[in-house]
């Protein structure tokens, strides 16, 4: 908690201001029932009109300070939590924008969503509720204790047992009720899961006729939480009248003891009167904090997730501008005993690769699923640093690069296209200023014109999230303009044509041939034919390099890569 | 490498939000609006109707209770005036007996208010829950009659929303605000009373300052709604902007875009800054307001009480109890417009359950079905004609005559409709025109669960629940012995895999099946399907997700299984269905070509070209040259 409160950091008489106001106001409410005691006490008895009216007159006066502070505290207290929340989002945001893969792997991306969104949510609530409640709580306890005591004199200690009497009920509500919860929170997540996988799968499951599998284990997930919402709602049921029950009770008692008190003329009616309304007021504001305890330990959670991802450095960092080197750009790429291993796994992922890719060249690399390709294509952008060995970029260590430049150098198509929510043109021009003319220059190469002046705006074409409004070839197609679009040196294809028919395929290598003269070009494939006449092959297999050298040598050399090539290639097509 | 799963996802994720965190706020959140208030309310009240007993004595329970909660104030009145006069009038002589009958009734009052409150709660908890139960089971048998096309058309997140959110705002609504409703009745019918017996003009008063206090909280929550919508808008830009960026963080980092999205996420942020501070001021003005008006009552009510006092029409104990009687009058109709909200969003609720409860269903098995008994797996297409979208044909005039035993390949470009056809031979649609047959027997007349056993699948679109991979072989038979288990994950060439994880067979598969790469979870799906032995197979790009070496070894397995069945093979990799006995090519719903790999490539047509396409040393030439 601590941690994140120094998003506060400015704010602090802000806050101050807010308590003294808060405050203020509770006090001005507490004295209302101090003057109804002098009306009835001193007012009522003598007859004094006036009296009357003045005292009425002062407690308006008293009120509207009171309404006045509490306005000003609320208008501050909705600045500062709209601040903190803003702040605080900012700063997650940008923290998980530097991280490096190897971060977004440790704590997946689908976390990082929520952290950044729904955990930030429940934090800002949780400070709301705070500002709001939290401090009016305490003091109205307080300060009507203080008044109760004033009043009540000898009949404070009731107070106390009712103070501890509530306090009980509402321990044993917290002790029964929140593991309850978080199993009630389990099961929703399980009912949630099974539904879940019964919508998914429901070819599979019809086409098994496992719908009865399917139904018991979802009655059971309904069942089950069916059964704990009884059991919360039993306890609710009981606990919540029961509070109530020990408040009414004090009034009684505090009524049948003060009432001998009153005999005695040690206390006066209206100070008994206004000691059962502060009575009152104490034990609404002990129930008000008791929801703190409830939100309180939901809220730690968020926080504890938050500081998780701020407290995280980022694996990958620039070197500081004296080391910093930025080579002229030729394109060439060497893997120097390179050897990387996952955080956490116990077998390197790429063991001790040694290559070196050339301008004007294409470098294929082959494996079957798992031996590590897009592996050794993300350490060429630095998007994981090499546990051992080095990468060199234009005959410079990848480390010494600011990333910025090492990354403008490089044209990446990943294995998977991803489209971001704008149009077509901001979708290949992603992230760089990159001209309208280069825009439809990529497009035309990668074989995506056609369909892009199909669409009604073309190049405005708008994409909806993720790219779901167009096929996965399109989006294949744009992705390839994308990486085109700066002419950088350097070319990495990560099997970027798995979702093209034939014809485009062919169409778009013959188109790239011209585009990729002069530059160094890495081709991640499955396929066989499509690298058959690359001027270097290099065979993965679990993570070690088994062959290097040209398609009719490897074949010879090289029993991996002659039996990948069989499974693909005629047998004529084999020798 | 890991980055990629969320994009894909989206829309099964389950539904977040919307618990926790009620307040003050609550009433002034978005509302969300019923298309038919009246409709949806008719049809909840219908499926109340078995729990009308029950929910009949919950009301009358909390009626009951809330009659013994207006009672009290006015004898703990009886006290205190019998105390103010004892004092002041009779000289210090108070009537304790007659102050400890009161408190004895006062202790009475209090404890059936208890008791009936207690009551009550359990009684509206069960009826509920049970509810709750109730539907959620319905929904989830609707699921399995509705046909596979309205899973098609339809977002699993909505689906699921209704299942859980929905659901769970209905079952909300009868555990509390039906209640709540009867008690603000009750409550307010039963204040007015009291307060008339004890002053009609206190009463004025009191009542006259209420409608200030109703039209303030009106003015605030119009005015307040605006900025919400606002802030409702913006969070979601925030978040999808979130959600955008870091599902395709590779791509943002490798092409340099942390400071543009940086940039657009402040931007995002700073007019979420601007919404949300005026949003939570204007509803934090609520409280602070009405509190003030209710103290404009209550200093109303000591004057007056003071003044109505000394020319003795009221006594000194009434002052105290009108000062509750107005806290109690003042409380239900806040909320008020609380439960105004509530109806409104359980019936947006309820709506949208029934609407899923109502959405047409398959047609049903017929009475008669024909089950085969002499099986021999000769499957006949006759002009089928079927298209998602009744306007435009997917497949036109499809016919084939497949024999018993025979290996059929079906091979075309993306989109000619080869997976359609699948769909409509395991009956997920039924074919507009045309008809389809085994052994002579239109697939019509027979039960689903009939003809569905009698094929095996193995999709490309590989499905794994939440459990131990030795669960998941066993799908089709629970009950299965592990050495057949072992058995078909070897024959699938899992077992290697299976056996070098730390947990072998029960590894356990988690949520997103995301610990097992695809090519792992594909040779899964082909065990499970070698587990449950059906005469036929379908196999739609069984192998897509598996390198090309893995394929050879699961080929063996696959002609093994395909031996004397009959199989309809859907492929990519043309190299895979080279021995199949016929190939049939079609594009664009028709079949363009038929016949075995070597005639079709004799014939220099369609499939000639496509597979020379993807041997194609041209163009693997021209892009090193």
């Amino acid at each position: 908690m601590g941690k994140i409160l120094r998003f506060l950091k400015n704010d602090w008489w802000k806050i101050a201001l807010i308590l003294a106001l808060t405050f203020a106001q509770s006090m001005a409410n507490l004295y209302l029932p101090a003057y109804m005691s002098e009306i009835v006490n001193i007012g009522i008895p003598t007859g004094d009109t006036l009296f009357i009216l003045k005292t009425g007159g002062i407690m308006l006066a008293v009120a509207l300070s009171g309404i006045i502070c509490q306005i000003i505290a609320r208008y501050t207290s909705a600045n500062v939590s709209a601040k903190f929340s803003a702040d605080l989002r900012d700063a997650v945001f940008t923290k998980v924008e530097c991280f490096s893969l190897s971060e977004f792997d440790k704590f997946s991306t689908a976390s990082l969503i929520t952290r950044c969104t729904n955990d930030v949510s429940h934090v800002q609530r949780f400070f709301d509720i705070i500002l709001r409640m939290a401090i009016t709580a305490p003091m109205m306890s307080i300060g009507g204790i203080i008044m109760a005591v004033r009043y009540g004199q000898g009949l404070s200690w009731i107070l106390v047992i009712a103070s501890i009497a509530i306090v009980a009920v509402m321990s044993l509500n917290f002790v029964f009720t929140v593991p309850k919860f978080n199993q009630m929170q389990a099961n929703i997540d399980r009912l949630n899961l099974t539904a879940r996988e019964g919508l998914s799968g429901i070819r599979v499951i019809r086409a098994f006729n496992a719908q009865k599998t399917q139904d018991s284990k979802f009655n059971d997930a309904n069942v089950t939480l069916t059964k704990l919402h009884l059991v919360i709602g039993r306890i609710m049921s009981v606990l919540q009248p029961l509070t109530i029950f020990i408040m009414n009770i004090t009034t009684v008692v505090a009524l049948w003891l003060g009432a001998s008190l009153v005999a005695k003329s040690s206390i006066q009616v209206g100070d008994l009167m206004a000691f059962i309304q502060y009575i009152m007021q104490i034990l609404f504001s002990f129930q008000m904090l008791s929801m703190m305890f409830i939100i309180f330990p939901r809220a730690m959670v968020s926080v504890k997730r938050i500081n998780e991802v701020l407290d995280t450095q980022p694996g990958i960092r620039d070197p500081s501008e004296s080391d910093r080197k930025s080579p002229e750009s030729t394109g060439t790429i060497e893997f120097r005993d390179v050897t990387f291993t996952y955080p956490g796994a116990l077998e390197p992922a790429l063991n001790n690769i040694s290559f070196t890719a050339k301008p004007d060249q294409m470098t294929a690399i082959i494996g079957s699923t798992g031996s590590g390709k897009t592996t050794l294509a993300n350490l060429i952008p630095r998007l994981y640093d090499v546990t051992k060995g080095t990468v060199y970029v234009d005959g410079v260590d990848v480390r010494q690069f600011s990333t910025h430049d090492l990354r403008s150098r490089i044209g990446y198509v990943p294995q998977k296209s991803m489209m971001f929510s704008g149009n077509i043109e901001s979708n290949i021009s992603f992230g760089r200023d990159i001209s309208h003319e280069e825009v439809v220059r990529s497009a035309n190469i990668a074989q995506a014109s056609d369909f892009i002046n199909e669409t009604e705006n073309g190049f405005k074409h708008s994409i909806a999230q993720g790219g779901v409004n167009i096929s996965g070839g399109q989006k294949q197609r744009l992705s390839i303009a994308r990486a085109l679009a700066d002419s950088p040196k350097i070319y990495i294809f990560d099997d970027s044509f798995s979702s093209l028919d034939f014809q485009t395929e062919s169409n778009l290598k013959n188109a790239l041939a011209e585009k990729t003269l002069n530059s160094t070009v890495i081709l991640i494939t499955q396929r066989v034919s499509t690298i058959m006449n690359a001027d270097q092959i290099i065979v993965l297999d679990a993570g070690k390099v088994v062959g290097m050298g040209k398609h009719n040598d490897l074949l010879k050399t090289c029993k991996v890569y002659y039996e990948i090539a069989s499974s693909q290639l005629t047998k004529e097509e084999l020798v | 490498m890991t980055t990629q799963n969320p994009s894909d996802r989206k829309y099964d994720r389950p539904p977040q939000g919307g618990r926790g965190g009620g307040g003050p706020r609550a009433t002034m959140r978005l509302v969300e609006k019923p298309k038919d208030f009246k409709g949806a309310m008719n049809k909840l009240l219908k499926y109340l109707k078995p729990y009308w007993f029950l929910l009949l004595v919950s009301v009358i329970f909390s009626v009951a209770s809330t009659v013994f909660n207006i009672l009290s104030p006015k004898q703990m009145g009886l006290i205190t005036t019998e105390l103010y006069v004892g004092m002041t009038q009779k000289n210090g002589l108070i009537d304790f007996n007659y102050i400890g009958r009161i408190i004895l009734i006062l202790l009475l009052l209090y404890i059936g208010y208890t008791l009936f409150h207690v009551i009550q709660g359990l009684i509206s908890n069960t009826v509920s829950q049970k509810i709750g139960y109730e539907m959620r089971k319905s929904m989830a048998d609707k699921c399995n009659r509705l046909p596979l096309s309205y899973f098609d058309t339809n977002l699993h997140g909505d689906i699921l929303s209704r299942l859980t959110n929905d659901i769970d705002t209905i079952t909300m609504t009868l555990n509390q605000s039906l209640s709540q409703i009867t008690t603000t009745v009750t409550q307010i019918l039963g204040v007015f009373i009291m307060m008339l017996l004890i002053s009609p003009l206190m009463t004025a008063v009191a009542v006259l300052i209420l409608p200030l206090s109703s039209v303030f909280v009106a003015v605030l929550v119009k005015k307040s709604q605006k900025f919400f919508k606002a802030q409702q808008e913006n969070l979601g830009n925030l978040n999808g902007h979130v959600e955008e960026m870091f599902s395709g963080h590779l791509v943002l980092k490798v092409f340099n875009g942390e400071e543009r999205s940086v940039d657009k996420f402040r931007t995002f942020n700073d007019k979420l800054f601007e919404s949300s501070r005026k949003s939570q001021f204007l509803s934090g003005l609520m409280f602070p307001v009405t509190g003030f008006i209710g103290d404009i009552g209550y200093v109303a009510i000591c004057v007056l009480g003071g003044y109505l006092v000394l020319s003795n029409s009221i006594q000194v104990g009434d002052i105290q109890a009108f000062i509750r009687y107005v806290r109690q009058f003042n409380n239900p109709l806040r909320q008020t417009a609380g439960i105004a909200n509530t109806l409104q969003s359980t019936a947006a609720a309820a709506e949208r359950v029934f609407e899923f409860l109502e959405e047409a269903e398959e047609i049903p098995d017929p009475e008669n079905a024909y089950n085969i008994s002499d099986f021999k797996g000769n499957v006949s297409f006759k002009n089928v004609f079927f298209g998602y979208d009744k306007n435009v044909s997917i497949i036109k005039d499809f016919t084939v005559d497949v024999k018993a035993g025979q290996k059929i390949a079906i091979v075309g470009p993306t989109g000619a409709g080869k997976t359609t056809l699948v769909n409509l031979l395991m009956r997920f649609y039924d074919v507009d025109s045309g008809s389809i047959s085994i052994d002579g027997v239109d697939i019509r007349d027979m039960k689903r669960s009939d003809l569905r056993n009698l094929f095996g699948m193995v999709l490309q679109d590989t499905w794994l629940f939440n459990g131990t991979l030795r669960e998941n072989i066993a799908y089709p038979d629970s009950d299965a012995d592990f050495e057949d288990i072992q058995k078909a994950a070897t024959l699938a060439c899992a077992e290697h895999f299976i056996l070098s994880g730390g947990d072998g067979y029960d590894m356990i598969i988690n949520e997103e099946a995301s610990n097992i790469s695809s090519g792992q979870k594909q040779l899964i799906t082909i065990a499970r399907t070698i587990m449950a032995d059906n005469p036929m197979l379908i196999l739609d790009e069984a192998t897509s997700n598996v390198d090309t070496r893995t394929e050879i070894l699961i080929q063996k397995a696959m002609d093994n299984l395909m031996l004397n069945r009959t199989s309809f093979i859907i492929a990519h990799r043309l190299s895979t269905i080279k021995n199949a006995d016929v190939i049939i090519v079609i594009d664009d719903g028709r079949i363009v070509e038929k016949g075995n790999h070597k005639e079709l490539l004799a014939k220099q047509g369609f499939y000639h070209k496509l597979y020379y396409s993807q041997f194609d040393r041209v163009a693997a030439n021209s892009i090193v040259s």
